[in-house]
């Protein structure tokens, strides 16, 4: 059935080359049977709506969206993926698309106004990674306080973090 | 969303330039929130306007730590996920590593894992729906619920040890088998202290018209929107939405054939309501709860024999203390194992795999570069996803139906936060 999206795909955006790739490969030389395409940040969009309305595709829903820092990752040409996880009830099955992005500014076209779930994951995705989302209608960080500054979820932040905690301010009974 | 969000913590503020508008501010300790996550709702009078969701306080970056600590390790983080439900934690993220590693758990392994994931859905929606009751104000029916839950703890202690932090599952298997007569014990309770509860509890509130009238077209969510908002579990099936990873991507025991024996999949039906409200979502538990029952007895009867964990030359498994203490091969796998110069060899490449937990699919997409822990642990939570549509459910209702819609998302706010 996944072959099919991919040949609907090619079909349709014939300038753009699409490869199914498979998650994970065995030493075996089995596979996981989880493909992922590769897409260009600039066509996301549309390569999205088409998933998601093509009667080949019916991807309705956004299962999940995550980011990938590739910083220190073995081979790795780009820095960061955006990976979509998207679900055809339909059809029942899944499809992973990746998006890579690099810095300085790492940004990509925000798919809320396809899937409406898409609105904390990409601010989760913002928070984590710093990716900006162009046409997100309320980018702001969701999961750390609002005057963070860095981006903990990126290779180069360590563990430990930056010392921030002993930063914080400290709400007094007067402030309240 | 017209709210600010610098307010400070008080409770009450006026709208600028409006008499009528109030900005109320709710959480992030309250005891109708269960634990900690704060609204700020724009109220006139009684009734919401708007109403925006700040969360984040329990953030304890268990991503990041999933890049820290191993295949093995990261399992007690899972349990502090949705703590009401740990073991279907553990069951997700090991379902995710096997898939990485390209393993194949043991019938055995399979079946007890069923057996937990099963009860940990009895678990998490015992408390659920008794809480339907607790937040409505019917304090009888959540003392129902909670009794019956208590036997889990109890059963989850003979398991593995612990009645709170299971950490059950390991790679490739599980860290102990079960103890003689635990089956016997889970066939006892799912037969003779599940239903009566649950009948205890239904009682209780399906007569009561109070109840009814708060529940019924609260909080509703439409067939369309429940997809679109990436819903799943009791919030999706609660709209219509015909849905659940245990037949769709079928697993464990809930797939054919999962003993290599030619072994049916258990026999269930996934419940799904239309009205989309608070009672939909309620009765949709209900059912669940039963039909776990259901399952668990199935997995008893066809319980296999033989090993939980998987042969020592797939290189996956610790071995146990016998072997480690008593041969010398024994030893070198464990150290193998366990030493962080060494530790576990994945191949490169990712996997995603899910589990249908109590509050709908908790997925784990791991990416691995060959390392002894994973390179990026990405947890899907079903609370924080489910959690994105309260603000929609909640405009044009009552301050006091707050409670009662936040009970049937059923969020677990350190799973919301992670």
């Amino acid at each position: 059935m996944t072959i099919d999206v991919i040949g609907a795909l090619q079909a349709e955006f014939g300038e753009l080359e699409f490869e199914a790739r498979s998650l994970m490969r065995y030493a075996d030389g089995r596979d996981s049977g989880q493909l992922w395409v590769r897409v260009p940040a600039e066509r996301l969009l549309d390569v999205m709506k088409f998933l998601r309305h093509d009667g080949r595709c019916k991807f309705e829903q956004l299962s999940d969206l995550g980011g990938i820092d590739y910083l220190n990752f073995p081979d790795a040409d780009d820095r960061f993926a955006v990976t979509y996880n998207l679900l055809s009830h339909t059809y029942n099955h899944r499809l992973w698309v990746k998006v890579f992005v690099n810095d300085p500014e790492p940004a990509i076209p925000s798919v809320t106004g396809i899937w409406r779930g898409a609105e904390w994951l990409e601010r989760e995705v913002y928070d984590m990674f710093g990716i900006r989302f162009t046409g997100h209608p309320d980018l702001r960080r969701i999961l750390l306080p609002q005057n963070f500054v860095d981006h903990p979820l990126r290779k180069d932040y360590p563990l430990r973090g930056k010392g921030e905690r002993e930063d914080f301010e400290r709400v007094t009974r007067e402030m309240a | 969303m017209g709210v600010s969000y610098e307010l400070k913590p008080t409770t009450l503020t006026r709208e600028e330039g409006s008499e009528e508008r109030w900005v109320l501010n709710f959480g992030p300790q309250h005891p109708a929130t269960h634990t900690t996550l704060r609204l700020l709702m724009e109220v006139e009078g009684e009734r919401i306007v708007s109403c925006t969701p700040d969360i984040g306080f329990l953030h304890s970056g268990f991503e990041k730590l999933g890049e820290h600590l191993d295949y093995n390790q990261y399992v007690v983080v899972t349990d502090r996920m949705n703590y009401v439900s740990p073991i279907a934690n553990n069951v997700a993220f090991h379902g995710a590593v096997e898939k990485l590693f390209g393993l194949e758990v043991t019938p055995r392994c399979k079946a007890i894992r069923t057996i937990c994931a099963e009860l940990a859905r009895i678990q998490d929606h015992l408390v659920c729906i008794a809480c339907t009751g607790l937040d409505l104000g019917g304090l009888t029916a959540f003392l129902y619920g909670f009794n019956a839950r208590e036997t889990i703890y109890d059963l989850f202690e003979q398991l593995c040890g612990a009645r709170f932090t299971t950490s059950y599952t390991r790679v490739g298997g599980l860290a102990q088998d079960a103890p003689a007569g635990w089956f016997e014990r889970v066939v006892k309770y799912v037969r003779e202290e599940v239903p009566p509860a649950i009948k205890d509890v239904e009682t209780l509130l399906l007569r009561n018209r109070i109840f009814l009238e708060r529940v019924k077209g609260i909080g509703v969510v439409s067939h369309d929107d429940a997809i679109s908002w990436s819903l799943t579990g009791p919030m999706a099936r609660g709209s219509g939405v015909r849905r659940d990873v245990r037949k769709d991507e079928p697993y464990l025991c809930y797939a054919d054939n999962w003993d290599g024996e030619g072994a049916p999949a258990v026999e269930f039906k996934v419940p799904v309501a239309r009205g989309g409200d608070i009672l939909s979502r309620f009765l949709v538990r209900i059912e669940e709860v039963h039909q776990a029952c259901r399952i668990i007895e199935q997995v008893v009867e066809m319980m296999p024999a033989g090993p939980i964990n998987v042969l020592p030359e797939e290189r996956a498994t610790l071995p146990n203390k016998r072997e480690i203490y008593f041969s010398i091969e024994g030893l070198i796998h464990h150290f193998e194992r366990i030493m962080t110069n060494r530790g576990f060899e994945p191949p490169v490449g990712e996997a995603y795999f899910a589990n249908e937990t109590p509050n709908g699919e908790l997925g784990f997409h791991l990416v691995s570069d060959g390392g002894r822990c994973a390179y990026r642990v990405r947890c899907r939570p079903p609370s924080f996803i489910n959690y994105q549509v309260f603000p929609h459910l909640i405009v044009g209702h009552q301050i006091s139906d707050v409670p009662a819609v936040l009970n049937s998302v059923n969020i677990i706010a350190a799973e919301l936060d992670r």
